[in-house]
């Protein structure tokens, strides 16, 4: 099949739809990393087994089983959901599947100790319009993930894909499109928020006949999948902005820069795309019938963190080390092989077709007055409903956390939620009516970044986590500027002295100088923004980085020198279960009997405290042998 | 030619230049210690970071920019030692302090910046390399590219391939003429030259019989058609004088 003009890929379209609408139940199973995690092959075998038996794929029946991309509710994988009722069904395992098929596929009836449960009233949810995870979405990028068969590229059809494509390349000249791109207020999605159609205005004004646009799948940062979860999920939709931009600046190639790390899924969605829209005709010479030429490759990463900053990625892709230059001249001017280059991320590409198919007006209609439409954000940590999900920009902190996110697992106190990875900061409880934007988020000493979110309940150090990203860096820093990679490990010396009980009077004092330092003097944009997590703790949090310093304490009981954990004889009832779960065997005690902890094998990790269920746990600073100045002053 | 002001001192230099330059010919001092003509820049060492300011900008709007790397464009305003650009450079050389504690030209600049010693952690068993890229760069230039940076992060280190005597490597000396404190180690015994653990035979000048070139670095020239010189520098320098001097006499 291939679709060598507006009116052959407008048939295929219409006829794509009405066998959609046509089907009467489509049995769709969640393949995303998350669910696969939890056994959705089986599910899925068991689900396309199930149907045939049951004489149900025939294609006389109107049923189908599909395997889709990320449905979201990561959490409470695998998720099996029925078409077009909008039936989800949670923890689905192959065992549930005959039921499933029975009862809801052929008796139209619901399964309900499958639906979702509501944690807080325990009611059972059947519909996905009624579960509050979806129900405050609105979903732009992230469209048609979970919602078509990546490997198909009719089902894409159906949901819209490319329509915007043929729009753009029948419809409008190339300033056009970029107007649109312009008009919608769309800004990168990977974390530094630049206008995407300033950026590409100034490609497409930049002398020189070989132009390039990239794709930046090199989403690193600890927490974050969301670009993991389009890739894999709705690979088209990435192609389809792809082509627009490359019609919009002029290029004639295009590359995917994918993670190394990633699984093997997103590099089988893309490849299956690509190849589905070449054999259309969608890439490749004369797409879509017309005089444009533009195809895409598959540039693997090699597991550098670095390389998801946008020169470094070029360089990858040239096949040098991967190593960030100084950006005095801009990527759209001399950006791959020193021509001109539009990067964007895959969120940022994703958006592109949706924009041209229902024009910027619409999308800018949403959001605020400065950063529009929608954002991906990847929701993780104790946050009860971890997953992938899309919501208008500005949609305050409390709203995700607690309406979307379910609050706070096992009810503990919130602390903070981590923004924008290793270049962003923490915000605390003070600020949850913070609306969620570019702006706010910077002003509030955090970052947008790529769009993680990594939900802390009381019992994280933030010391801690200043330290984790800190590490984080200093293992990922290319190591070419001074700053960036001596100030890194300089940086997480002092933080580990803190966690440590090593502290000396002025380690703020230092700290903070140094953050100064490497924030003016770092070459890119990793270093200039790697003391983020750092000062940003520092200015929510001061009073626990001065209890570690001052008092050689851990409020959060996390920092394992300076916490002591004991049991409390009198509350104890012998249950046994810190006993089970006590990595060292530290703890003594029969069951039924008061238990002990034993300091000497003691390694502080928590556990005990963690499944208490009567709080006979506690934890303080640890008692610190006495200093041998004591006896030297007499 | 853009004219640009240096610490309010207008200078008008070539087309092409960038800010370090101009900023030396306006007589600023400037410490760089990743700079060398003889290469391009990458702004690694960031001692050179300067504030600068563009026409059109808000008049109180200036931004920090490693002045090895930033081209000059007209009507450039910049500021060689501002507060900012002072207090990033101190940190930068407190940090290459920790890093080279006993590195000569390392703590020679810090003291210039009122720096003694460093306020952090000093590395253990310190070399003096100080990661400025100057010999893989200027390998990658003029020879073979025989050495390059490995790994990333703090363990990044210059060094040949697997950590090996170097393959490509011609002995000629480049990265060790270019490597600002002296971390690259060349010995000579009058006979043979040894770098980078590999040993190499030396040709002899045929007018000093100094030993000035090794025979992989003629045979690697003669093999891309570049003319060797059968002289060594210093008697190359006597014959043009000669003839110079021979042409200039009065008779």
């Amino acid at each position: 099949m291939r679709l060598t003009s507006r009116k052959q890929y407008e048939e295929f379209r219409v006829r794509a739809t009405r066998r959609l609408e046509g089907m009467r139940c489509r049995v769709l199973v969640c393949t995303g990393s998350g669910c696969l995690a939890g056994g959705a092959r089986e599910v899925a075998e068991a689900v396309e087994e199930g149907l045939r038996e049951r004489g149900l794929l025939d294609g006389r029946q109107g049923v189908e089983g599909k395997r889709t991309g990320c449905h979201g509710l990561c959490e409470a994988g695998p998720l099996v959901s029925i078409e077009p009722e909008g039936i989800l069904y949670t923890r689905v395992t192959p065992d549930d599947v005959p039921e499933i098929l029975d009862r809801t596929v052929l008796g139209g009836e619901v399964v309900e100790r499958l639906a979702y449960e509501d944690p807080r009233s325990k009611n059972r949810v059947v519909h996905y319009r009624d579960i509050p995870f979806y129900k405050y979405q609105t979903r732009i990028a992230t469209r048609n993930v979970g919602r078509v068969d990546p490997h198909d590229l009719e089902d894409a059809i159906a949901h819209g894909a490319y329509a915007g494509a043929v729009k753009a390349l029948f419809e409008m000249t190339p300033e056009q499109v970029i107007d649109e791109v312009a008009r919608s207020g769309l800004r990168g999605r990977g974390g530094a928020g630049f206008h995407t159609g300033r950026k590409w205005a100034a490609c497409r004004r930049a002398p020189g006949d070989v132009k390039y646009v990239i794709c930046n799948g090199d989403e690193g940062d600890p927490g974050a999948f969301k670009d993991r979860a389009i890739m894999e999920g709705d690979p088209h939709s990435v192609l389809e902005g792809m082509i627009i931009g490359a019609y919009a600046v002029g290029a004639r190639e295009g590359f995917i820069y994918v993670r190394d790390e990633y699984p093997p899924g997103v590099l089988t969605s893309l490849h299956a795309a690509l190849e589905a829209a070449r054999e259309a005709g969608i890439l490749g010479r004369g797409i879509f019938g017309t005089g444009m030429e533009f195809d895409i490759r598959i540039t693997r990463g090699g597991g550098a963190y670095v390389c998801g900053e946008s020169s470094a990625l070029m360089r990858s892709i040239e096949g040098k080390v991967g190593e960030p230059r100084a950006k005095y001249i801009h990527g759209t001017e001399r950006g791959l092989y020193d021509r001109p280059t539009v990067l964007n991320n895959v969120e940022t590409w994703a958006h592109v077709g949706a924009i041209l198919t229902r024009g910027g007006e619409w999308f800018a209609g949403m959001g605020t007055p400065k950063s529009k439409g929608t954002k991906a954000f990847s929701l993780s940590g104790k946050v009860r409903n971890a997953g992938l999900i899309e919501l208008p920009m500005g949609t305050p902190l409390r709203h995700i956390l607690h309406d979307i996110g379910g609050g706070i697992r096992g009810d503990r106190p919130f602390k903070a939620v981590q923004t924008g990875g290793p270049s962003g900061g923490v915000i605390p409880e003070a600020l949850l009516d913070l609306p969620v934007d570019y702006e706010q988020l910077t002003e509030h000493g955090s970052m947008m970044g790529s769009g993680g979110m990594i939900v802390m309940d009381d019992r994280t150090c933030m010391v801690d986590v200043a330290r984790y990203f800190v590490r984080f860096l200093n293992e990922e820093s290319c190591g070419k500027c001074v700053p960036c990679r001596e100030g890194l490990l300089q940086m997480l010396h002092l933080l580990d002295g803190l966690c440590e009980g090593r502290g000396r009077p002025g380690d703020l004092d230092r700290i903070e100088r140094l953050a100064r330092g490497m924030k003016w003097g770092s070459l890119c944009d990793l270093g200039r923004s790697a003391p983020n997590p750092v000062l940003s703790t520092l200015r929510h949090f001061r009073e626990e980085y001065e209890a570690h310093l001052r008092d050689g304490a851990c409020p959060a009981g996390v920092c394992r020198a300076l916490t002591q954990y004991e049991i409390v004889p009198e509350r104890c009832d012998g249950c046994h279960e810190c006993v089970e779960v006590c990595p060292t065997a530290a703890i003594a005690g029969k069951p039924k009997q008061r238990h002990v902890i034993d300091q000497e094998k003691c390694i502080a990790c928590g556990e005990c405290f963690n499944v208490c269920p009567v709080d006979a746990i506690r934890y303080g600073p640890k008692a610190r042998p006495a200093t041998a100045s004591a006896g030297a002053t007499t | 030619m853009p004219t640009v002001t240096i610490d309010g001192r207008r200078v008008t230099v070539r087309e092409g230049a960038y800010v370090l330059e101009a900023a030396r010919l306006a007589g600023a001092r400037i410490p760089a210690l990743c700079h060398h003509e003889a290469v391009e820049p990458i702004g690694a060492c960031r001692l050179c970071v300067v504030d600068i300011w563009k026409p059109g900008w808000d008049a109180d709007s200036f931004r920090l920019v490693a002045s090895c790397l930033y081209p000059v464009e007209e009507g450039l305003v910049v500021h060689t030692a501002t507060p900012r650009v002072m207090e990033t450079r101190r940190v930068a050389l407190d940090l290459l302090l920790a890093r080279c504690p006993e590195t000569p030209l390392v703590r020679d600049l810090a003291r210039e910046y009122g720096i003694e010693e460093t306020t952090y952690r000093k590395r253990e068993n310190p070399d003096d390399c100080i990661l400025c890229g100057l010999c893989t760069r200027i390998c990658d230039k003029v020879g073979p590219a025989a050495i390059s940076t490995q790994s990333r992060g703090v363990l990044r280190e210059v060094a040949p391939p697997f950590f090996e005597a170097p393959p490509d490597c011609i002995g000629c000396g480049a990265c060790a003429e270019v490597c600002p404190t002296g971390h690259i180690k060349v010995t000579e015994d009058g006979f043979t030259r040894t770098i980078w653990g590999k040993t190499f035979e030396m040709l002899r000048c045929p007018s000093c019989g100094r030993a000035y070139l090794t025979r992989a670095q003629a045979e690697w020239m003669a093999g891309r058609g570049m003319p060797v010189e059968p002289l060594c520098d210093s008697c190359k320098r006597r014959r043009t004088a000669e003839v110079a001097a021979s042409l200039g006499r009065p008779r």
